[in-house]
């Protein structure tokens, strides 16, 4: 995995609240074997009519959400079904943080192992965010804070050990293979 | 010195600790049984290959196929092709995955097939004091027998591959305590939803809970399991019952329990699970079982529910709240009783046991299915589906105009066809609401077995205690 540290761009706005992974990837789209192609089908019900064409009132279909790397959504964001398929699907399209005053924990577990950054901030901050959508704010997650236009910076909350991986480009499970000795220590202790 | 008191969770949680958490780094937990199925799994066997490791505890693994698989005879058993070209993939893929790395599967005509949270304290496999995992969020189903059982992604799902462990931060607990007897047609899927709604679709993020009371300890086990299941619904990463003597009854002679010498040393151990006297919970709620009315949602969330009896309520100014009754065509201040009803799904891993069967059909005996409603029976495993059809359940079923499957996870999330279609109504036993989780455009209802037949019979939202008692 390529290490992150920090990031700048635009946001898209989803201000709905309860945000699950079947809206961010249906269901019927999980029948692949692989994590590639699942941005075209992001959010497709709510991007894409009957036929098809993409709605031009949905948000993300908007030409100024184009190339946004920041999606603002509502409370809950990523309830439901465990697919890691919805961060594979988001990150597909090019997002690579998202920002809620809450965020499911599978999703947000799911986010973190594949770089996608879940920025949790306060009511106050969500809300300005959900009424300026476009504003170029920046993530460095060296020291945990997003930045606005306003000048005003919020630090946000991110597991260490999580933050640490990013950063450095690690991937957790070698870091549990390094553990085998331990983890054999253990299989001996409960079976004796 | 006296040992603080602990919670169930407190004591799973230690015992499987391989190293503490510390402020840098997240324990490193032991899983006791991996549950795999077609859908979550395929990406974690291929970092397998591409990293060159075998899956480490293949006897703590066990595969099945539930999500994407059809239900009907002739397409499992008669040789008819699966419909969905890459569900046939999926499942081909699965088949060849638990070969090349010896993990035992229940394969598409396995007689021990089913849904994964099924079939785990079905074989009795899912035991008091395990770790249970599974990529898939409906893990904490397994919570009912005093499991530690959540749901993770496919990333974690190779992380327990290729080590038996994950990495995990210890979550929080959260005591939900229920008094009071249930009514008659009030059962474990109206209680949970009923708490759903009292905590919201995120009051229990970031906690395991423990359901505790005499109205959860009054619970058969399929009723625990109902309840566990939809942990995740409220945003949990688990649902936990302490064990007792309805658990090892339960378990007892399973074949995958211990037995003889064995399960008395396990009953030994399952003894010491239950929360301590004086444990203290970082949150807790009280819940009346007594004053719960069979229940059942409107929204588009699980949290979105009413008792049968209520109004779908009124909420100005709330967008979101706006867009699910937009979605749902319902009014608000409306009624819920009577409204249309199209298509009744029984079935899933949050209502497909035996009993749940037992309980819709028990309605439906001597009924029929209301005239343009589409009822589907989907038995949660091919062992639930035998145990049915020895009481002659099937031929009620089939007597009254309904569907009798093959087992699966079907029209639950519509994986493998089957679906609900645009703008139908459907009252189902299953466990999400979710815009377009039963179909694009399908409106779900979610309900108990018992309220689920009723509706069929009536093609309306219909009370159950109205069909009951004659």
């Amino acid at each position: 995995m390529e290490p992150i540290k920090t990031l700048r761009s635009r946001t898209a706005v989803l201000p709905t609240t309860n945000i699950d992974t079947d809206q961010i990837i249906p269901a019927r789209f999980l029948t692949t074997t692989t994590r590639e192609g699942l941005g075209q089908n992001l959010f497709a019900d709510w991007r894409y009519d009957a036929q098809g064409r993409p709605r031009p009132e949905f948000a993300l279909n908007r030409p100024e959400a184009q190339g946004c790397q920041i999606l603002v959504a509502g409370r809950n964001l990523g309830c439901g079904s465990s697919r890691e398929h919805a961060p594979w699907a988001l990150l597909d399209h090019g997002f690579r943080a998202v920002i809620s005053t809450e965020i499911a924990d599978i999703f947000r577990n799911n986010s973190l192992k594949n770089g996608l950054l879940p920025v949790v901030v306060d009511e106050g901050t969500s809300k300005w965010l959900i009424e300026h959508p476009g504003a170029e704010v920046s993530i460095d997650l060296e020291s945990t804070t997003l930045s606005l236009p306003t000048g005003e910076s919020v630090e946000f909350p991110i597991e260490a050990f999580a933050r640490y991986c990013l950063l450095n480009g690690i991937d957790e499970l070698g870091f549990l293979l390094e553990r085998m000795d331990q983890i054999k220590a253990y299989e001996q202790r409960v079976q004796a | 010195m006296a040992r603080a008191p602990k919670t169930l969770f407190e004591k799973v949680w230690n015992q499987h600790q391989v190293t503490a958490e510390s402020a840098d780094t997240p324990a490193v937990l032991y899983i006791d049984l991996h549950l795999i199925h077609e859908v979550t799994s395929p990406q974690a066997f291929s970092v397998l290959r591409e990293r060159g490791l075998p899956v480490r505890r293949t006897d703590l693994t066990l595969a099945t196929m539930d999500h994407s698989t059809p239900t009907r005879t002739e397409q499992v058993f008669g040789g008819a092709p699966i419909t969905i070209d890459s569900a046939a993939k999926q499942v081909r893929q699965l088949e060849n995955n638990c070969a090349a790395f010896g993990v035992e599967l229940f394969g598409l005509r396995s007689a021990q097939r089913g849904v994964v949270h099924i079939i785990g304290p079905d074989l009795g496999i899912t035991q008091p004091g395990k770790t249970v995992v599974c990529g898939d969020s409906h893990t904490s189903t397994h919570g009912a027998v005093g499991a530690l059982a959540f749901g993770i992604g496919t990333t974690e799902v190779g992380h327990v591959l290729a080590t038996q462990c994950l990495l995990q931060r210890k979550p929080r607990t959260f005591s939900i305590n229920v008094s009071g007897k249930l009514r008659p047609g009030v059962t474990a899927k109206d209680l949970i939803l009923g708490i759903i709604g009292k905590i919201g679709v995120s009051g229990g993020t970031g906690h395991v809970i423990e359901y505790r009371g005499e109205t959860i300890r009054a619970l058969d086990m399929d009723g625990r399991l109902t309840v566990c299941n939809m942990s995740i619904e409220a945003g949990a990463r688990a649902g936990m019952i302490a064990p007792d003597e309805t658990t090892y009854a339960y378990l007892k002679g399973r074949p995958r329990a211990p037995q003889g010498a064995d399960w008395e040393r396990a009953l030994e151990r399952w003894r010491q699970l239950p929360t301590d006297a004086g444990a203290r919970f970082d949150k807790e709620v009280d819940i009346d079982g007594a004053a719960l009315e069979p229940m059942i949602t409107y929204g588009t969330h699980p949290g979105m529910v009413v008792p049968i009896s209520g109004s779908i309520p009124v909420k100005q100014g709330d967008p979101a709240f706006e867009k699910s009754l937009a979605y749902m065509g319902f009014e608000a201040g409306a009624p819920i009783k009577d409204q249309m009803v199209n298509v009744v799904f029984l079935g899933s891993c949050t209502n497909g046991r035996l009993s749940d069967l037992r309980s819709a059909a028990g309605l439906l005996r001597g009924h029929k299915v209301a005239k343009g409603v589409q009822m589907l029976v989907v038995p949660g495993s091919q062992h639930v589906k035998q145990e049915a059809e020895k009481e002659g359940l099937d031929k009620i079923f089939i007597e009254a105009g309904a569907e009798w499957r093959e087992s699966g996870c079907s029209m639950c999330l519509g994986m493998n066809g089957d679906l609900v279609g645009k703008g139908q109504y459907s009252v189902s036993t299953s466990n999400r609401n979710f815009e377009g989780r039963q179909g694009v455009g399908a409106r779900t209802l979610l309900a108990s077995p018992l309220t689920a037949a009723a509706c069929a019979v009536r093609g309306r939202v219909t009370d159950p205690r109205e069909l009951m008692n004659g």
